[in-house]
């Protein structure tokens, strides 16, 4: 009879992998933490690009019949601008910030494809290279929206609108295959315990986002595949001439551009209703309904691409439907704003630079999303489309809604990704002329555009006080431009010289703050088991109580205390 | 004090007082703005007003509410019922803004002839109930707005047409034939009403009415090109005894100039002996 001997658990000594070092580390590393610093730093390069062309183009309209750029470059300034903001900042900065802390909230190691993830940051990095090199040739001209036929080959001869398709592309599959990485990664490897209802606020929105890309990329990517057959291989899908339709763009581009925008702020509402808990010291009020009113606006925003064509020749049953439909994504828009006030209600708020971020952007979002309200009224449309109004609209909503998170989410986990915290002075300097920029640049663009000024074009007549109004909003972008500033001195002193963070400075709620700053390579020695929606609050709480259940890595360890490996 | 509050509602209003649909879409957009001061303040007030109470300070707990299901379900309902409102508001003054009025007692006199008005019948365009209107074509065009009037031959050669300013006559219904012979432009009057986008192979269709002469102006809305700033367009509105004289006008020149044309051709054909020969 055999006899078998009973399991001696064991200690297996690994050797200590060297952290790995210099620049052919960086290129080639498949740790989706570095990756998503390099999406941080990349998209951070193309904000600065496009917020300059952004000045160039304030500059221009500071007086009236300016002459500073010729009607050309004025054409490509806002075009590469537009372009730049939506696919190669706002979209992949959200990227960039779920690639680092997508898989530290729910508890993963990595993403489900690391080396995936790679190719996703790779192809937009090749994305921006094309783009950019055509301004050494010429840059696109027919602003981000490229209708046609503008943009065919017989208006658009240049190779720019050829690097804009490109460019389209690259950046579409980019976020294609990083969407399928982050769903795949939150659908199989979440901490046990993590329950789809107590995914953090900011994985569901990253969840929509990635939903949202896989059904809207590959709408443009045909488009943009026929209009380079149109321009190059004889077809004429978009040319009226040859049977095709003009309209056919609109609807395509819209269909894909009206889910753009949740794409670009669905996640910075995620990353508010992270932030504001943790500084309000209680918990997010109506977790449901927020998660819920996050995916019923991802459906909803495949319904109303027509509210961006209101004046073109389409029948008047389609127009109601689409404006309809847009009145109907205002109500879990508004839910949001609701929640968000409640979860500040009772708490005991600390005016944290994150916090004051999220504050800002209520305010700025609400103006866009009230300015939304009128465009969503097709006959005042009608009025208002193309005219300074839309621009500011797109401006409360992308820099209010989606730029202002993006930096309340810098100052929020810049001490995870670097250990040290950044400045709080400057951060303020930082968040106030930031807020007070974008109202002075924008309130007064609805103005301009209801006194008639239609949008993109590089002069204008001194009638209706249009000189001083547009004057006000140059100054405010130069104001906005130095609030950005700010930021990046802080972070640049902040890399050296800031106060060390620990693991855990906000005392925050959620699992990637249990590890420490930064995070070692595999993220977690041990996992925690899940038991709310708050699993860094129900560890402190243990630990408060002295239960000793577990200690967060890194924590101070009472002295004479062994650190015992768990 | 008193010129100040219009002068006020002005500056946060659009452009209106052209033509009577531009009027009823301003006050849709007051009904709009009225609500939407209301929800602004409410919702800034309140948000104000917590994070000053609410501040952390000595001795201030944060009360862990997790949510309150009925006060949720109210104000989403209260959502609702707002954007209801509007809804109503928009369907009520759509008819207005749609549907062109008749012309008015003292406009040009329509549809006797052919000479002007033209009668139409389709699902995606509006007519005067009377059916009889001043129908100018408006010609989308890298970077010039072309005006075709009414009163050609059967095929539309011949018509009388201007460039970049369109002469109409006042308290006379004008239905305008927006189209484009190159790319998308977009035909704008901020005071005589909405833009109707001009895409080459679509017509798109609109109106005005204008009761007091003068001239009214606008610009092309829609990015086409590098002369888009410099694409104006004007409306200047006569008395209809005016108009008529300057349609006449109008006629006559252009007929005068396609006979100068035509006779220089023939002279030039004469001259190169190829007068003979048929068109390929």
């Amino acid at each position: 009879m055999a006899t078998y001997a009973a399991p001696v658990p064991q200690i297996v000594a690994h050797r200590a992998e060297r952290e790995q070092k210099g620049f052919m580390s960086w290129l080639t590393t498949t740790d989706h933490k570095r990756i998503g610093i390099m999406y941080l730093v990349l998209t951070f390069v193309f904000f600065i690009l496009g917020g300059t062309e952004a000045l160039m183009i304030r500059l221009q309209l500071g007086a009236p019949d300016n002459t500073l750029v010729s009607p050309q470059t004025y054409n490509q300034l806002f075009t590469m601008h537009g372009t730049t903001m939506v696919f190669l900042f706002v979209v992949p900065v959200w990227a960039g910030f779920a690639n680092y802390f997508l898989p530290l909230m729910i508890g993963a190691r990595d993403m489900a494809f690391p080396r995936l993830n790679a190719l996703s940051f790779w192809l937009l990095a090749a994305g921006g290279l094309v783009f950019y090199a055509s301004i050494f040739w010429n840059p696109p001209e027919a602003g981000w929206t490229s209708y046609t036929p503008l943009s065919n080959a017989f208006f658009s001869p240049g190779g720019g609108q050829d690097a804009w398709i490109y460019l389209v592309h690259l950046t579409g599959l980019s976020s294609i295959v990083g969407a399928i990485n982050f769903y795949v990664t939150v659908a199989n490897m979440r901490a046990k315990g993590m329950s789809w209802g107590r995914l953090p606020l900011f994985i569901w929105a990253i969840l929509t986002y990635s939903v949202l890309i896989i059904v809207a990329m590959p709408v443009i990517a045909a488009a943009v595949t026929m209009l380079l057959t149109d321009r190059h291989f004889g077809t004429h899908f978009f040319d009226p001439t040859a049977g095709g339709s003009s309209l056919l763009w609109q609807n395509l581009f819209w269909f894909f551009g009206h889910p753009e925008v949740y794409i670009m702020v669905l996640p910075a509402f995620g990353m508010v209703s992270e932030i504001l808990p943790v500084f309000a010291r209680k918990p997010i009020f109506g977790y449901k309904a927020i998660a819920i009113s996050t995916t019923a606006i991802g459906f909803l925003g495949f319904l109303v691409w027509v509210h961006h064509m209101f004046s073109t020749p389409i029948p008047e049953a389609v127009i109601i439907f689409a404006a309809l439909s847009s009145f109907c994504i205002a109500v879990p828009t508004g839910v949001k704003i609701f929640n968000w006030l409640g979860t500040l209600w009772q708490g005991a708020i600390e005016f944290k630079v994150p916090l004051m971020y999220c504050a800002g952007f209520i305010v700025l979002f609400l103006i866009g999303g009230i300015s939304g309200v009128f465009l969503a009224v097709f006959p005042v449309d009608w009025q208002l489309n193309e005219t300074y109004f839309v621009v500011a609209h797109i401006h409360f909503v992308l820099v209010g809604g989606a730029v202002m998170p993006v930096f309340g989410a810098i100052y929020y986990w810049f001490p995870k990704i670097t250990g040290r915290m950044l400045g709080e002075t400057l951060g303020k300097w930082s968040f106030w002329l930031m807020f007070v920029g974008v109202l002075a640049t924008f309130l007064i663009q609805h103005v301009i555009g209801l006194e008639g000024m239609p949008r993109r074009v590089y002069e204008y007549e001194n009638v209706h006080n249009l000189a001083l109004y547009n004057l006000i909003s140059t100054i405010g972008a130069f104001i906005l431009a130095a609030g950005v500033g700010v930021t990046i001195v802080n972070v640049m002193r902040s890399l050296k010289k800031g106060a060390v963070a620990g693991p855990d400075p906000w005392k925050a709620n959620t699992l990637e703050w249990f590890t420490p700053s930064p995070p070692p390579q595999n993220n977690f020695d041990v996992v925690p088991v899940v038991r709310s929606v708050e699993p860094m609050k129900d560890i402190r709480r243990e630990i408060e109580l002295g239960s000793g259940a577990v200690v967060p890595a890194g924590a101070t360890v009472p002295a004479g205390a062994t650190q015992v490996g768990l | 004090m008193s010129h100040l509050a219009p002068t006020l509602l002005a500056f946060f209003t659009p452009r209106s007082g052209g033509s009577p649909n531009a009027n009823e879409i301003d006050s849709l957009y007051k009904i709009v703005l009225y609500l939407a001061i209301v929800i602004f303040v409410g919702v800034v007030g309140v948000l104000c007003y917590a994070l000053y109470k609410f501040r952390a300070r000595r001795g201030r707990v944060a009360q862990q509410i997790h949510g309150n299901t009925r006060l949720e379900l109210g104000w989403t309902a209260g959502a609702v019922g707002i954007l209801v409102i509007i809804a109503i508001a928009m369907f009520l003054k759509l008819g207005a803004i749609v549907n062109p009025p008749d012309s008015g007692a003292t406009g040009i006199t329509l549809g006797a002839d052919g000479e002007s008005g033209r009668l139409y019948a389709s699902a995606t365009r509006h007519l005067p109930p009377n059916g009889k209107s001043l129908e100018i074509t408006v010609v989308g065009r890298q970077f010039i707005w072309q005006y075709i009037y009414p009163g050609g031959a059967g095929d539309g050669l011949g018509a009388p047409y201007s460039f970049e300013e369109m002469v109409v006559p006042t308290e006379t219904t004008v239905t305008l034939n927006v189209v484009s012979d190159d790319v998308v432009h977009s035909w704008w009057i901020p005071e005589l009403g909405g833009k109707l986008q001009a895409v080459p192979g679509y017509h798109n269709y609109g109106w005005f009415k204008i009761s007091k002469p003068g001239v009214y102006k606008g610009q092309c809305a829609n990015i086409c090109g590098r002369g888009h700033a410099r694409m104006i367009a004007t409306v200047r509105a006569l008395p209809p005894a005016q108009f008529e004289e300057w349609l006449a006008t109008q006629k006559r020149e252009l007929s005068e100039s396609e006979a100068a044309a035509a006779s220089e051709r023939a002279k030039l054909d004469a001259q190169r002996g190829t007068a003979q020969v048929e068109n390929p």
